[in-house]
């Protein structure tokens, strides 16, 4: 029998209230609970109305479901913020010189600091981008870096989002929702605002365009369409960039340029901010049965007449296995010590690590090494017993396909039930833009709540909630 | 703008539009049933003609009855014109244009395909169809509404105008030439003797049975009602308006693209067949090839304003 572990309170310590949540909880206690409970069914209706939700693969009854919203914000103090934003700052400074270097001298394999197989072998190592540097030499225009807390100033990397990492509409929409739901909490506190991301974005990827380009540069969207589980934050940032958002088939090669077909014909772009995998963005030289992308597109991305955002091949900095390197990989690039921590990985590719996560199983998290949205993971704690032998059958027939993680004590902040306010486990995924002249950071970001007591599991596709982020100026 | 996203707002529009005309033709139906006037199941049947989808029709269903034809052409997933189908349709156009529409226009399509949805949850019973009915036919206007007050007059809105009354100019024409084919087999006997009730059933079919008693001072026959569903241009749903708002709206394509297209001669072609005519005429012609003329040409304007602002790839 383990002791049940004691969590981390953002909001309340040692039954007093903590400093950022200080003027929240003045508020709320003055608040009648009936009068929030139809705040909140406001909240929910009005994103049922506006059609702010996502697809959720294989449930064609529901086939559109809303991401429960949770009016308590969850509340950073300026100086928790900006240690946090300074660590996102330089893992990403980080990953766009490690993109750069394996794809062209390799000094860290050389140096033997990441093991070659590790990046020779992975499926996201793209041989079509080696020897080449995207315009502006930026590889990750939007990252998307997982954070967990478990203590006062303990704060670890989860994940880093190199791909198209999404969630950052619920960022928006979610401040907006609590701007009309409760317009006084923020005469009362003093909130960082978000709102600008939209226009940096916009800002950041034509910083990124070709050299080549004379003009504004012309940027678009492109989707999957509008059964993807994202399309909402696809033509939510497509409208408030005021872009164009297009698929595949609007797409083509015109005389060495991407072209999308407008109602007068073929009109030139230049950067193209996409929501569709590597795999499908050139069936010419990925997945052939692709019907996403653009036949030829790597091609003219090669001879440099357009910029792809974020650049395919981007996902070997972000794989799992790839993770357990990243405080070697920001000191290599940086010749900095990593501001942010990594969770302690065991890969369960090494024999002996092998045995220690299979005997260690009901304590341990293990993640597919390419999964995402929370599908294919093991929660060792909340696992019944044919679970957990299930689990590692699986992990013994494909060792490398998994690692193992403790189960982290997170962090909870308060959400807003019919009985008042009760804690639940949080992540945060702040959103940052890269272009030729820096990274901007949006203060805040995505923070995804456990709504079942006890789950430590935050994802959307596994029936989590969001919060608004609020990072407080000083 | 892109191709697809004109594509999808004419389309989008074209859906909106078939989803209140059907209400109108279900509820001029449903009231030939309540009032006995003629035999109901073969009025239930030139519905289902009119609305373009016998040949579903009948290989799903053996007989004509009220509910029936009223649950395909409300509900059935199978019948690609149903209410159901349309908003669907419509809604998913809308999604794929979002970024081409205002907050009001999507969400006035949205909460209509969420209310609609839930409405056409169960096949509807006969008590609850005329507040259905209404229900469609609100919608729509609401949606209608969101739309003059609140988008850009530029080429977007004209594609959205132009898929309504494409679609519109399609319906009143079929509305009249399946009436024509069920009431009078041979042309010799138009404009001799006609039978009122399904004149007003026409009438209702485009909502018009009490404007055309205010508009038409003559008497409640044939050529009147033929006239006034054809060619009086005050008429909101009648041919000519229809031709006039579509001339209209490619003319400002015109003017904003700087260039004119096919499918503008072709409007401005159907349109002259109407201006300056009177009824008389277009009996002596025969209406009924008058009316397949006027279907098949605004067939081909469709496909032309498709081609000529590349809604396809």
């Amino acid at each position: 029998m383990t002791e049940a572990p004691v969590h981390f309170s953002e909001m309340t310590m040692d039954n007093g209230v903590r400093e950022p949540y200080r003027r929240y909880d003045g508020w709320f206690a003055e608040q009648d609970v009936a009068r929030l409970d139809r705040k909140a069914q406001e909240a929910e209706a009005f994103f049922r109305r506006t059609g702010i939700t996502f697809n959720v693969y294989g449930q064609s009854d529901a086939e559109e479901r809303l991401i429960p919203f949770d009016l308590v914000p969850r509340i950073l103090s300026s100086s928790e913020w900006s240690k946090l934003a300074r660590g996102v700052d330089q893992r990403v400074r980080a990953i766009n010189a490690f993109l750069h270097d394996i794809y062209n001298r390799q000094e860290i394999l050389r140096a033997g600091v990441v093991p070659v197989d590790l990046v020779a072998r992975n499926d996201a190592f793209l041989p079509e981008m080696i020897d080449f540097t995207p315009p502006g030499n930026v590889y990750t225009h939007i990252v998307g870096t997982d954070i967990v807390r478990t203590g006062e100033d303990d704060f670890f990397v989860l994940e880093d989002n190199a791909r198209t990492p999404s969630g950052v509409s619920y960022m928006l929409e979610n401040r907006e929702t609590m701007l009309q739901m409760f317009p006084e909490l923020f005469l009362q506190n003093r909130v960082q605002r978000v709102n600008d991301y939209p226009k940096n974005l916009r800002a950041s990827l034509e910083g990124s365009a070709p050299g080549n380009c004379d003009g504004r540069p012309c940027v678009v969207v492109l989707t999957p369409g509008i059964h993807n589980s994202a399309y909402y934050e696809h033509s939510f940032l497509a409208d408030q960039m005021g872009v164009e958002l297009v698929e595949g088939h609007d797409l083509r090669v015109v005389g060495g340029h991407i072209a999308m077909r407008t109602t007068r014909g073929y009109k030139r772009i230049d950067v193209i901010y996409r929501r569709v995998d590597d795999d499908f963005l050139d069936p010419l030289t990925f997945n052939p049965a692709s019907m996403l992308g653009v036949p030829g597109i790597m091609d003219v991305y090669r001879a440099g007449n357009i910029t792809i955002a974020n650049a395919p091949g981007t996902g070997v900095a972000d794989d799992k296995a790839i993770y357990c390197y990243m405080p070697e990989i920001v000191e290599f690039y940086t010749g900095e010590k990593a501001i942010l921590r990594n969770v302690e990985t065991f890969r369960c590719s090494e024999p002996d690590t092998l045995k220690y996560v299979l005997d260690n199983l009901k304590d341990l998290v293990v993640k597919e090494v390419h999964g995402s949205g929370g599908y294919g993971m093991l929660v060792g704690p909340a696992a019944s017993k044919s679970e957990l032998s299930e689990f590692a059958e699986k992990l013994k027939a494909r060792p490398a396909n998994y690692i193992a993680q403790p189960t982290l004590s997170l962090s909870t902040v308060p959400i807003f039930t019919q009985a008042g306010l009760a804690p639940r486990h949080v992540d945060l995924r702040p959103f940052a833009l890269v272009s030729p002249e820096g990274v901007t950071i949006a203060p805040g970001g995505l923070t995804r709540v456990a709504l079942a007591e006890g789950s430590l599991v935050v994802n959307s596709s596994q029936g989590g909630g969001t919060k608004d982020t609020w990072v407080l100026e000083d | 703008m892109l191709g697809k996203t004109a594509g999808g707002l004419y389309w989008m529009f074209r859906g909106l539009e078939r989803a209140e005309n059907t209400a109108r033709l279900i509820e001029a139906g449903f009231r030939m049933a309540l009032t006995r006037s003629s035999d109901p199941d073969s009025e239930w049947k030139s519905v289902i003609v009119t609305s373009a989808v016998q040949m579903t029709y009948e290989a799903r269903h053996d007989v004509y009855d009220s509910a029936r034809v009223t649950d395909f052409l409300l509900r059935d997933p199978e019948n690609p014109s149903s209410v159901l189908s349309v908003i669907k349709t419509s809604r998913d156009n809308a999604r794929l244009v979002r970024t081409a529409l205002t907050t009001e226009v999507w969400s006035a399509v949205n909460e209509t395909w969420m209310i609609l949805a839930d409405l056409l949850k169960e096949p509807v019973k006969e008590t609850d169809l005329p507040a259905v009915l209404d229900t469609i036919r609100r919608q729509s206007a609401v949606v209608r509404g969101a739309l003059h007050g609140t988008m850009l007059r530029k080429d977007t809105f004209d594609f959205c105008r132009l898929g309504t009354f494409i679609e519109r100019a399609d319906s009143t024409a079929r509305i009249i030439d399946v009436k024509y084919h069920a009431l009078l087999p041979s042309p010799s006997f138009v404009g001799s003797r006609m039978d009122n009730v399904q004149w007003e059933t026409i009438l209702r079919s485009v909502s018009a049975h009490r404007s055309f008693r205010w508009a038409v001072e003559g008497d409640y026959n044939a050529p009147n009602i033929a006239s006034f569903l054809i060619l009086d241009r005050r008429m909101p749903r009648s041919l000519a308006f229809c031709a006039a708002q579509i001339v209209d709206n490619l003319a400002y394509l015109a003017e904003d693209y700087g260039e004119e297209s096919d499918s503008l001669r072709i409007a401005r072609s159907l349109q002259a067949r109407l201006k300056g005519r009177d009824i008389a005429s277009i009996f002596e012609e025969g209406l009924h090839d008058f009316l397949s003329l006027a279907l098949s040409e605004t067939a081909r304007l469709g496909f032309q304003i498709e081609h000529d602002y590349r809604f396809n790839a």
